[in-house]
């Protein structure tokens, strides 16, 4: 539990305080999204598509469509390792990249993508015109975004914490950087990455339901999927259909954990440097298959055996000519200074123009207009937590002090996180209708289904981490009631709290975008908020609005980060930690 | 090995030539770790570095193994200038750096994978070193199956198996008990002297007096702050030596008398040890120095003990036992010269009195003689509600020392401060206070 925690926080232990590379991140990535804003109104006009692609409801055309999404899924996992594998070493090896490298993909992060979404789509389709390769591509990118960035933060911190013997080591034998990526790099972070990956994917799912079927200036794109089925079977009012696609779905996630996670986290207990001995080691039946059959050992040697050899490789190997490493320090500090000095200009340039833009196209009333919706979504999200937090801190608290109850508890609420609840939407859209329910307060209630999990697990995990003797010390001192919880027990599950709630709000604002405006036959409910906002004028095509929203939604976003969850990180950090 | 050095070959393996290293503290100061630092090693040498921690001996041995550049001087490596690391020399590390997830056998062939052998001849010498080193049958085990002394053998394995002509070991037996170093250091030393290695000198770092009297043929006794050769010392005995041979113990006492006398000379008046504000203050804390001083106040004692012998009885290596008896000397409870240690009159006054009374005497000699005690208290006096954040402290500690010794040293007087009852402090707000505003 304990690593899931670390992947999980690594993203912002090495970056607590804001600095100023933080502002001119947050400016040029809103310069970029304005940008593709600008891009997308102009090409928004005459688009069209291959032929439309109809979507049936016959359950057995299920597994076909379940294939295609897992494919696109495996296609943006694979996308989104080779993009942390770059930048992040990037970023981890040279200092001046790095600078500029972690605070934009730090921002990335905390940007709702999903809404987002819509102007990727205009832009990959432009890109392929008259082929479904647009929208596939736009799709596979939602899930990328929703992967990649926490991977390459998550692999920047593990690739700088590799110990400085280890790469010393390295030099003194003379491994080239090629070698030393693979074997050194690669390789200390591998545990890290894989829970990382496991945790991206919950998030993927999500985006993947949400990102086949969109329209786009009132045009339906469906991309064959279980997305698109959900969607067709809202339109339709086929409860039948949902409920497939729902077990679908289940199985689709079990089998991915299976036969691709469980085995992976076994394999890299191994990449382990230490193994504590309260944990039970990760087990895989499928990786137990491969130690015993002798077949697929041979075929796993040989794996290996072509592994080292790409390695190996003699193109990528360190000469001895090579092995003047020093470089002229002087030289450096101009260098490093000259290209601070163009990024600097660069992001003046992007403000520039960004201001003007948005100075000519939006008038200042639906700025502020907007910035009540984002008060009203962030009030949405504030209850959320507080009323999550009253469910789910006793039940978890209670789970996590019997070990038995948790270790059955535990993956049964991880295996819910990453189902996505935008499945589930239609069902409570349902008894909304049915009983006539206010959807400016029930939507909150779609918003939780998805988060509330992370609070749930990381709480049970915090309980379950509190020292047997501190919980007899309070038994010893007849400390009972508020007074234990007081001083034991909400102190003891701080750090794991705080971890879970960040998770959450962060996830609750992409939920919004889907959240707030829910429909189910012809019966379409729209809350107020920022997420619907944005979410309508994706709808009508009004690029300019949307921007505004996903802009606003960014900031919003950024500031509550930095001035909330960021102090209450560093202090769950420094006087709750649990030694 | 007495050929070798007798024979006098001329030109050295490695050469040390005005090294020096600085570390840039900011615009306005730069942080001297090492200065002038000049050595030479001939054939069949085996060379100990010698010193405190943070006495820049680690960063030495880096600069000789191309891993860290020196700001001035050049290292030379048989007559060509050294500058990354060198193919013959290979280097063993305090922590083992084996790779966890690699088996023994993967571990040592590591080297060999880096130059390019072929998976057989990887194989055939891997698995020599490994039976050479003691290691047979531990061929598939992952580091983490080992014990420490089984994962310094795979770290010297490794280091071997590449035929290097320098070994350099940074502190290799400090991570280990003092049965398995012993062990392990009589293995190493059977094999120099059988020349299965085919070394042709061994350079280390070790702040352990006994391992450098026991190992080397040449002991470089190091100064800290900035880190330079103080003195050499040749051990002449023959291999293999015994702690309790008298002739050893005659060794160590010399190197003992090396280490201490110089302190005095420096301290010039004969006052004891006189500091600046940003001194690098011992690590040493109040209950360690009060047992130590009570040891010396005992009756069978009588105030006086040879260092090595109470370095003996209390089983401390100078690491350990140097803060102590620097801190007894600045605060004036105890002199050391020549290798003893003697207990002054406060010393004397202190060890006897009762706990409120031993506060007071500690007080007054922390404001007497810790300047930066007295600053801090002086600042917290001058103050009007008599705080101050430690921030402040720190950033004037980091004008002397690097960030983490800074931290360390504001720790340290914190410490003391706090024992004295000299100031309070505030471990969530970070704040320095009087205890009682006057």
């Amino acid at each position: 539990m304990s690593t899931l925690r670390d992947t999980f926080m690594a993203a912002y232990k090495g970056r607590l305080y804001p600095n100023y590379w933080d502002m001119i991140a947050l400016i040029f990535v809103l310069g970029v999204i304005i940008l593709l804003a600008w891009d997308a109104k102009q090409m928004a006009a005459p688009y069209e598509l291959g032929q439309p692609i109809v979507i049936s409801l016959d359950p057995h055309a299920l597994p076909g469509y379940a294939l295609r999404t897992v494919l696109r899924m495996l296609i943006a996992l694979f996308c989104s390792l080779v993009f942390t594998f770059i930048f992040a070493t990037w970023a981890a090896k040279s200092q001046r990249a790095g600078r500029i490298i972690i605070p934009v993909i730090d921002i990335c992060q905390s940007i709702p993508i999903l809404g987002f979404l819509s102007a990727a789509i205009v832009t990959f389709i432009s890109l392929f015109p008259g082929s479904m390769l647009g929208p596939e591509c736009a799709a596979i990118f939602a899930i990328f975004t929703s992967q990649a960035w926490n991977m390459t933060l998550g692999f920047y911190q593990t690739v700088r914490s590799v110990p400085t013997e280890l790469k010393e080591a390295a030099a003194m034998y003379h491994l080239s950087a090629w070698q030393r990526f693979w074997r050194i790099d690669v390789a200390f972070s591998m545990p890290a990455l894989l829970w990382n990956m496991m945790m991206s994917m919950s998030a993927g799912w999500f985006f993947v339901v949400a990102s086949e079927a969109i329209s786009v200036a009132n045009q339906q794109i469906m991309l064959p999927g279980i997305g698109s089925y959900i969607a067709v079977a809202i339109q339709s009012a086929d409860l039948h259909a949902i409920g497939y696609a729902i077990l679908t779905m289940l199985v689709v996630i079990l089998l991915y954990d299976q036969i691709l996670f469980r085995p992976l986290v076994a394999w890299a207990e191994k990449f382990k440097s230490t193994s504590l001995p309260d944990e039970p080691e990760p087990r895989s039946w499928l990786i137990h298959l491969f130690h015993r059959t002798r077949l697929l050992r041979f075929i796993g040697n040989k794996i290996k055996q072509l592994v080292d050899q790409i390695i190996n490789m003699q193109v990528f190997r360190s000469k001895p000519e090579e092995d003047h490493y020093y470089h002229s320090l002087r030289y450096d500090r101009y260098l490093t200074g000259l290209l601070n000095l163009l990024y600097v200009i660069f992001v003046i340039i992007i403000l520039f123009y960004s201001i003007q833009f948005m100075y000519q196209n939006i008038p200042l009333m639906s700025v502020v207009q907007v910035f009540m919706l984002g008060l009203v979504t962030a009030l949405r999200i504030v209850v959320l937590v507080i009323v999550c937090s009253l469910i789910w801190v006793p039940i978890g608290v209670w789970i996590g002090m019997r070990p038995k109850v948790a270790q059955v508890a535990q993956p049964i609420a991880q295996f819910l996180a990453s189902f996505p609840a935008n499945l589930l939407y239609p069902l409570f859209v349902m008894l909304m209708v049915k009983f006539h329910l206010d959807v400016n307060i029930w939507v909150t209630a779609l918003m939780i289904l998805g988060v509330q999990w992370y609070l749930l697990f990381n709480v049970v995990a915090g309980a379950a981490m509190i020292p047997k003797d501190l919980l007899q010390v309070a038994d010893n001192l007849a400390l009972s009631g508020w007074l234990r919880w007081r001083r034991l027990i909400l102190p003891g599950i701080f750090p794991y709290y705080i971890t879970g709630a960040i998770t959450a709000v962060g996830g609750a604002w992409n939920a919004s975008i889907v959240a707030e405006v829910v429909s189910w036959g012809d019966t379409h409910l729209a809350a107020v908020g920022l997420g619907a906002y944005i979410s309508q004028h994706t709808h009508t095509g009004n690029f300019l609005h949307m921007a505004l929203g996903i802009g606003m939604m960014c900031v919003f976003v950024l500031i509550l980060n930095r001035l909330v969850w960021r102090p209450l990180y560093v202090l769950a950090e420094t006087r709750f930690q649990l030694l | 090995m007495q050929d070798f050095n007798s024979s006098g070959i001329a030109s050295p393996i490695l050469e040390v030539v005005n090294v020096n290293k600085n570390f840039r503290k900011g615009d306005r100061q730069d942080l001297v770790v090492l200065q002038d630092v000049n050595f030479r090693m001939y054939e069949g040498e085996i060379i100990a570095i010698l010193g405190k921690s943070g006495s820049g001996k680690s960063t030495l041995l880096r600069i000789l193994a191309g891993l860290v550049q020196p700001s001035e001087g050049t290292v030379l490596y048989r007559g060509n200038l050294v500058r990354g690391p060198a193919r013959g020399i290979s280097m063993v590390f305090q922590n083992f750096a084996l790779l966890p997830w690699l088996t023994v056998l993967q571990n040592v062939e590591l080297g060999l994978e880096a130059l390019g052998v072929n998976r057989e001849e990887r194989r055939e010498r891997a698995l020599k070193a490994i039976d050479m080193i003691g290691l047979d049958g531990f061929e598939t085990a992952l580091p983490k199956e080992l014990s420490g002394g089984m994962r310094q053998r795979v770290g010297f394995a490794r280091a071997l198996v590449v035929n290097p002509d320098v070994l350099l070991m940074d502190e290799p037996f400090s991570a280990l008990d003092v049965l398995t170093a012993d062990n392990l250091k009589s293995d190493l030393m059977d094999l120099w002297q059988t020349q299965k290695t085919g070394l042709h000198g061994i350079v280390f770092v070790t702040h352990n007096i006994e391992e450098a009297a026991l190992l080397a043929d040449r002991i470089l006794v190091f100064n800290s702050n900035p880190g330079s050769i103080r003195g050499e010392l040749k051990v002449t005995l023959p291999h293999p030596r015994h702690d309790l041979d008298p002739r050893f113990r005659n060794q160590i006492d010399r190197v003992y008398m090396l280490m201490t006398t110089q302190i005095q000379a420096e301290a010039g008046q004969g006052e004891g040890h006189v500091i600046d504000i940003g001194y690098r203050l011992p690590e040493a804390s109040v209950a360690e120095v009060t047992g130590l001083l009570e040891i010396l106040d005992s009756s069978e004692n009588n105030g006086k003990i040879d260092l090595p012998d109470l370095a003996d009885t209390l089983m401390l290596d100078i690491d350990e036992l140097f803060p102590l008896t620097e801190l007894l000397e600045i605060l004036h409870f105890a002199k050391v010269s020549k290798g003893d240690i003697a207990i002054t009159d406060v010393g004397k006054a202190f060890a006897e009195a009762d706990i409120q009374e031993r506060k007071k005497i500690f007080l007054q000699q922390l404001k007497l003689h810790v300047p930066l005690a007295r600053y801090i208290y002086d600042q917290l006096c001058r103050h009007p509600r008599h705080r101050a954040l430690e921030e402040n402290f720190l950033s004037l500690l980091e004008d002397y020392l690097t960030e983490k010794e800074a931290a360390r040293v504001l720790r340290t007087v914190i410490e003391w401060g706090r024992y004295a009852e000299l100031f309070a402090y505030d471990f969530n707000s970070g704040v320095l206070s009087l205890e009682n505003p006057n």
